[in-house]
């Protein structure tokens, strides 16, 4: 990277020409084309322009290398049509989880390519034949964008500061914007900014966080995404601030910049599930689509996509009941009665189909991790969603779906994110993830028992879940392996066929939308199924945001019985969620509440209601809660969007 | 004997062979890279060849997945492209045109073509490179007058 040792500080950089200036030279690029001979050419004029060359000729290893080396590379340039993986995907892959500058190129120079290069975030195409002229500029595009993280976290931090959030939001939201995020993620997310406003307080000394010109390059591994997305999820998507955020995370040398930047990403990552997640399918796209980190954390949000995944996407409220109420009735004691009868049926379903052993629950590691609910809280988002809004059922369908990694699965109904299962997935494992997944019902039976396997959840979760299934250890993305998990869970759903088609939906997830997540099997636990869940648990938010609300309110006073603690944090969700959920399902702010949490409060938010019912249960809930470890009082989390608190990672 | 080769070079830019590409992948050969051209255009030959059969099989095969069939030739194009070899593009984007109208016939009759104009430069370039290799390398690093 950048070595501040060079003297190039944002500006230093390009105040240089490339001939007197040490910088560019050094430059770290990867440069990937699946035909040699233009890889040969490449390298030739990288190297003649004295940069530091690494070809490859297949998308999936760079990828497998930028993972690898998280910082070993400075930039990326990469060829539009490859066979083993759309150069776009591999755009946005790179975009997401490593945030490195890409420039496509290609010997198509249609307009319709370019543009689409620029709405992937490409920050440059170029047409071959490629002339080294071309090449000789690249690395403006590195400080550039060095100098726009810089400038963001310091932004955030500011704003933080002042305005409570006001200006932040839009700082963050022209961030957002150069991202590609689609417009009306930008409307949502403004609104969602808009609440934090209120909330933002302290951040009243990250100004001197701020004080170093260029912040080192941070790697987001998954266990510090983990932490981040727990952080966040804690105090609530939309009223997370990186100064509190850094303080929760309490990880020496990480600056508030640095969680600033991140927490940008995170957000656009869950705006864009939350984008996606409308339309069911894309429940899991969004999820991947996010910013890497929040891959990060799925594993834990496992529980919680699914029930974003079943809010957002189009899960029928009654299939994310199903779900949930298979999830949770499942394993044990799941099926309460209090479950909505479909959420039951799709719970139950859900449960059988979890592989004990396999799926998350592999409970050895993953207990806790659970994920499943990514951002909802199995257990808890149930309840809220039972009480009435669509939204939350679906959210909690997700939230089971979230295949719950069978701890985390709250598992009261909540399906387990599937996104969020990643984190779930990480311990268990691949195979286990995607059983967690398919057998949307949580598995969790198996592990404390049951109630956590909702998995159901809106196949998009499952989407999700696959891409954790394949690697989850690895934060690539979250959404990768969402894909793989929607397929399943879809069969799962299908089976069980409790949900009404809702649960099929995963299959909707396998909408190529998804394919981004595939890409990504390796999605970082924690990081990602943060984002999952996030993104699930807003998904249902937005699409019912005012039934939820009004659900939350409803059923949350209802579905209260299952614990008062959780009773009582769900209501603060719930209440929360309403207007989260309303404001953007982005599920960068509720979202992350969720998939964070989902562990046990279960305080799902938006799937709160559906969790609800579901967790009427009570044994689910000490279930849940067993496994989880987690205390179940944890009131804290002021709902953003998840009162998952505890999620376990 | 330099003079022998940077007349068949120059022929062959005259001739429509080669493009300015060429040129610039010459640039690139320096003392430590003194062979970089003709590397490249081993290892385009090589490739385009399978390319070729590729195209060929798909061909035989009388389906006509344009689809396909654009798909490699897109591939073939970019390297030609690369590479600087003209009159082989040339053949490339009319065949991709081609598909994209559906027309087989066109597809095929253009494909002999290609083949033909691929031949031939791989045989002339051999033959360049043969030479300059024999003249000694500073031949090659000069721009055809």
């Amino acid at each position: 990277m950048l070595n501040p040792g060079q003297g190039r500080g944002p500006d230093s950089g390009v105040a240089g020409g490339s001939n007197s200036d040490p910088f560019p030279a050094g430059l770290r690029v990867l440069v990937v084309d699946d035909d040699p001979t233009c890889l040969m050419i490449l390298e030739r004029m990288l190297r003649t322009c004295l940069y530091r060359v690494t070809k490859c000729n297949r998308a999936e290893i760079a990828l497998s290398l930028l993972r690898k080396n998280k910082n070993g590379f400075d930039i990326v340039i990469s060829d539009v049509h490859m066979p083993d993986m759309d150069g776009f995907k591999l755009l946005e892959h790179v975009g997401l989880e490593m945030d490195l500058p890409v420039i496509m190129m290609s010997a198509d120079d249609s307009k319709a390519v370019v543009l689409k290069g620029v709405t992937h975030g490409a920050v440059d195409y170029l047409i071959k034949p490629v002339r080294i002229e071309a090449l000789k500029n690249i690395w403006q595009h590195v400080v550039r964008k060095k100098r726009n993280e810089w400038n963001v976290s310091e932004h955030s931090g500011s704003v933080e500061e002042n305005t409570g959030g006001g200006e932040r939001q839009q700082q963050q939201r022209d961030d957002a914007d150069n991202n590609s995020s689609s417009a009306n993620n930008e409307g949502s997310w403004r609104s969602s900014r808009k609440r934090k406003e209120g909330e933002v307080d302290e951040q009243g000394d990250d100004k001197e966080d701020t004080s170093s010109l260029k912040k080192p390059r941070v790697v987001w591994s998954v266990e510090l995404h983990q932490q981040f997305v727990a952080a966040v999820n804690q105090l609530g998507v939309d009223k997370a601030v990186p100064k509190k955020i850094l303080e929760m995370m309490n990880v020496p040398g990480l600056t508030r910049e640095n969680v600033a930047s991140h927490l940008q990403k995170y957000r656009i990552y869950l705006r864009r599930l939350g984008g996606v997640s409308q339309h069911q399918g894309n429940m899991n796209h969004s999820f991947m689509t996010g910013p890497d980190p929040s891959f990060g954390p799925l594993s834990s949000l496992n529980g919680f996509d699914l029930q974003a995944l079943a809010a957002a996407g189009q899960l029928p409220a009654q299939s994310l009941a199903q779900l949930q109420a298979a999830g949770l009735g499942r394993p044990s004691s799941l099926n309460k009665p209090g479950m909505s009868v479909d959420q039951r049926s799709i719970f139950s379903f859900e449960n059988p189909k979890l592989r004990n052993g396999q799926m998350m629950m592999n409970s050895s590691g993953g207990n806790k991790q659970v994920n499943l609910l990514h951002g909802v809280p199995m257990g808890m988002e149930p309840r809220q969603f039972a009480g009435g809004g669509h939204m939350r059922v679906q959210q909690q369908q997700i939230c089971g779906g979230g295949r719950v990694t069978g701890q985390n699965v709250q598992s009261s109904g909540m399906m387990m994110p599937v996104g969020g299962g990643t984190s779930v997935l990480p311990s268990l494992g691949q195979q286990q993830q995607q059983m967690m997944l398919s057998s949307s019902v949580p598995r969790r039976s198996d592990l404390t028992d049951t109630s956590s396997n909702r998995v159901l959840p809106a196949a998009t979760h499952s989407v999700v879940f696959n891409n954790f299934n394949s690697e989850l250890p690895r934060n690539s993305f979250p959404l990768a392996s969402a894909p793989g998990i929607s397929v399943s869970y879809q069969e799962e759903v299908n089976s069980s066929d409790a949900k009404g088609g809702a649960v099929i939906t995963t299959a909707g997830f396998d909408n190529p939308s998804y394919d981004i997540f595939n890409d990504y099997p390796q999605h970082n636990n924690n990081n990602d199924w943060d984002l999952q869940n996030i993104g699930m648990v807003f998904n249902s938010h937005q699409d019912t945001t005012t039934a939820a609300s009004a659900a939350f309110s409803s059923s949350s006073s209802t579905q209260r019985k299952r614990q008062e603690v959780v009773a009582e944090q769900v209501q603060n969700h719930h209440q929360q969620l309403p207007s989260q959920s309303l404001n953007h399902m982005n599920g960068s702010g509720s979202v992350r509440v969720k998939s964070e949490r989902v562990a046990e409060t279960v305080t799902c938010p938006p799937a709160t209601t559906l969790f609800q019912e579901q967790y009427n249960q009570e044994d689910l809930m000490s279930a849940l809660l067993k496994q989880e470890g987690l205390p179940l009082v944890d009131n804290e989390f002021d709902f953003d969007g998840y009162s998952i608190d505890n999620i376990p990672v | 004997m330099q003079r022998q080769v940077a007349l068949i070079k120059q022929s062959l830019f005259d001739q429509g062979y080669l493009d300015e590409q060429f040129v610039e992948l010459e640039e690139l050969q320096d003392d430590a890279n003194p062979n970089f051209v003709e590397e490249v255009a081993t290892l385009y030959f090589k490739d385009s060849a399978r390319l070729i059969s590729n195209i060929e099989q798909a061909l035989e095969r009388g389906s006509f997945d344009f689809n396909r069939l654009d798909n490699y030739m897109h591939q073939f194009k970019g390297s030609s492209t690369s590479i600087g070899a003209s009159k082989v593009k040339t053949e490339c984007t009319m065949f991709r045109e081609y598909c994209r109208v559906g027309n087989a016939e066109g597809c095929l009759r253009t494909f002999k073509q290609l083949k033909k104009e691929h031949a031939t430069l791989r045989k002339k370039l051999e033959q360049y490179f043969q030479l300059a290799r024999q003249a000694g390398p500073k031949e090659t690093a000069r721009r055809p007058k």
